[in-house]
């Protein structure tokens, strides 16, 4: 349409003569589906609502809304700028330096990297020990959340009193609660300990409770049993909104057809609620990755092993606020934000193979 | 009351499969099914009351042990109900830590920062979600991607400028750095969306000014939203640990969970006040939660972000 206008040639214009935007960068076409596809929801989302204002009352342009619109904006924007967008540029150039807060920084490259990959063993044990909590307490807390949800939710005598038992621990701090573990952990009168020497004594078997957190082995146990006691209740609740969504028609269909409970279960429920598992995964996989209070409470005052339950944060802010290398604990915590960035990102790819949307929706 | 609801609908009728009742439109979070058996209905308490031993087992230890004698806390195997009950260990507890003291400040910071956090994203919220602006989309992307960023990331910058400020050790730095959110405007928004755009015009026609309309009109119609997200925005800053922990340093500034942990190094195994410490920390949001059950798992699960 507009190849009748003379207009010189640019590599845009050749490549796309429709486009007419300047703005619009010469992207190939594979990199531009691929954007769309990721953040395809987002753009939806913004364009629909946009759409809808055009064809509702916003056809007319509002120069009176501009500046307004700019100042109810303003207080949230300024506290963003200040607190957030701006700390997280000088979070990455103070991962370049090296910085005790009390000597004037010295730039040194990449070398707070270089020593975190390379020659950082603690660094090391803290990734393995977070990666140990995600792959532990995520699955754990979903099959758990499930279990409770799916039991919960029918009508059965008291369903309200549990409900409001298995979700107490949500709520809760955790500060006060990973002390009460610590004191349940302790070796010789715990109460854990306690119930494995009265099993000992039932059943004559040779068996002793461990030292739990002073126990390599053992520490890392006692976090994720930790968690899982205080998180499961949320899973649970997210869970039985999940649930309650999956139309009873498919259910008494699957009864008439002769499928058992198990079968309706896996057939339908585990499809069917897929978007939530989707969505309890990727925000408790980010959960399991910034684990901090509960191992720094239960075993921070533990003479045992310190590293066994370090994980990235707690090493973070050891770094930062102990050790006092602000660099090398910014280069950490950009890190951490990639990795996190990553398997977010790497979730929401692989979700398409086994999230069931329903066409409707 | 919530129980009886649960109870009656097993009792009246038989194990029918043509009694089952039918989902209420209005209520989907109650609908009904029914087990199929007696012995699998007994099976199906047994366990869940098993479950709900499991749960509240950490709560009767604490309070267990926050009423015993030191002598009989170092026992096996373990007493449950202490010979004496050892009321003054809570005496001694508030004594040795100025637990009124972390009250107050948790109190204050959690109410500031909720106060502030629905101030400054319902008048972002409603720009984005109510007027018409250039780069509206274009900022709000930039706001849901900052909710990519985790907190650790922030930390240390925002840990800087407040020592540069001279606001280390005080209420401003415990407050303003989390008074901002953009999953509160993003929630905030979406609710604001589906409130019917002829309100808003209609007021603009009798001469409403866009902030008169955002406070007389669309916040009292947000009222179930802006209160989950009070009661979830409450409950996260009245638990934040690791905030608090790095920005205050004397004990007249610490919050309620830095308090308790700053307890437990100076208490270490004196498991009687550290208990007694814990039950003083989390009785009122457990009371809270047991009156107020509906907008506390409402709020919780309407940002979907547990308790963290």
């Amino acid at each position: 349409m507009s190849r009748t206008v003379v207009r010189p040639i640019t590599p845009t214009s050749l490549q796309d003569p429709t486009m007419s935007l300047p703005s619009r960068k010469p992207l190939s076409s594979k990199d531009e589906n691929k954007t769309s596809e990721d953040f395809g929801e987002l753009s939806r989302a913004v364009s629909e609502t946009s759409e809808v204002y055009h064809r509702r009352w916003w056809a007319r342009w509002r120069p009176d809304q501009q500046w307004e619109a700019y100042l109810f904006l303003l207080p949230s924007f300024a506290g963003f700028l200040i607190f957030v967008a701006l700390p997280v540029v000088a979070a990455l150039a103070l991962s370049f330096v090296r910085w005790n807060l009390l000597s004037p920084p010295t730039f040194v490259g990449t070398a707070n990297y270089a020593q975190l990959l390379t020659h950082d063993p603690i660094f090391r044990k803290a990734l393995w020990n977070t990666a140990y909590f995600t792959v532990t307490i995520v699955p754990l807390q979903l099959v758990f959340g499930l279990a409770l949800a799916v039991a919960l939710n029918r009508a059965i005598r008291g369903v309200m009193l549990y409900r409001l038992i298995y979700f107490m621990p949500v709520v809760t701090t955790i500060v006060a609660v990973a002390l009460v573990f610590q004191w349940m952990f302790n070796r010789n009168f715990g109460l854990f300990s306690a119930m494995i020497w009265r099993l000992a004594e039932l059943t004559d078997l040779p068996i002793s409770p461990p030292d739990w957190l002073s126990s390599t082995s053992w520490a890392k146990p006692a976090v994720v049993i930790l968690t899982l006691w205080k998180n499961t209740g949320f899973t649970m609740v997210i869970y039985l909104a999940g649930l309650q969504a999956v139309p009873q028609e498919l259910y008494d269909a699957a009864k008439v057809d002769g499928a058992n409970a198990w079968q309706r279960f896996r057939r339908i429920t585990v499809p069917m609620i897929s978007p939530t598992t989707f969505f309890l995964l990727v925000i408790q996989m980010i959960g399991a990755f910034q684990l901090f209070s509960e191992p720094y409470v239960m075993t921070r005052t533990q003479s045992g092993p310190l590293q066994a339950t370090l994980t990235i944060v707690y090493y973070i802010y050891q770094n930062a606020f102990e050790f006092g290398r602000m660099g090398k604990a910014s280069a950490m915590a950009w890190v951490l934000f990639t990795l996190i960035f990553a398997f977010t990102f790497i979730q929401t790819r692989l979700q398409r193979r086994w999230v069931h949307y329903e066409a409707g929706e | 009351m919530a129980l009886a609801v649960g109870g009656s609908s097993v009792g009246e009728d038989t194990f029918d499969s043509k009694a089952t009742a039918k989902p209420s439109p209005g209520f989907p979070l109650e609908r009904i099914r029914r087990p199929t058996s007696l012995a699998r209905h007994l099976a199906l308490h047994a366990i869940l009351i098993a479950g709900s031993v499991v749960m509240l087992l950490p709560f009767a230890w604490m309070l267990s042990t926050s009423l015993k004698e030191p002598r009989e806390i170092f026992t096996y195997p373990p007493v449950w109900i202490p010979s004496r009950i050892a009321w003054e260990n809570y005496a001694t507890t508030v004594s040795v830590m100025p637990f009124g003291r972390f009250y107050f400040n948790s109190f204050v910071v959690a109410t500031s920062v909720t106060l502030l956090q629905i101030l400054t994203s319902s008048l972002a919220a409603f720009a984005f979600a109510r007027l018409r602006f250039r780069g509206r989309n274009a900022l709000f992307l930039l706001y849901l991607a900052t909710l990519m960023i985790p907190f650790q990331v922030t930390m240390i910058p925002n840990f800087v400028l407040m020592r540069f400020l001279g606001w280390y050790d005080s209420y401003q730095a415990l407050i303003l750095p989390t008074a901002f959110s953009a999953l509160s405007t993003f929630l905030l928004r979406q609710y604001f969306l589906g409130i019917p755009m002829d309100l808003d015009e209609a007021a603009r026609m009798d001469g409403a000014s866009s902030l008169r309309i955002w406070w007389q009109i669309i916040m009292p119609l947000s009222g179930p939203a802006i209160a989950a997200l009070a009661v979830f925005t409450f409950l996260a800053s009245w638990n934040d640990f690791l905030w608090p922990l790095v920005i205050t340093t004397s004990l007249e500034m610490r919050t309620l969970p830095v308090g308790i942990s700053a307890f437990q190094g100076q208490y270490n195994v004196q498991w009687h006040l550290l208990m007694a410490g814990s039950v003083i920390a989390m009785l009122p949001v457990l009371v809270i939660y047991v009156i107020g059950q509906k907008w506390v798992v409402r709020g919780v699960t309407l940002t979907g972000m547990g308790g963290r």
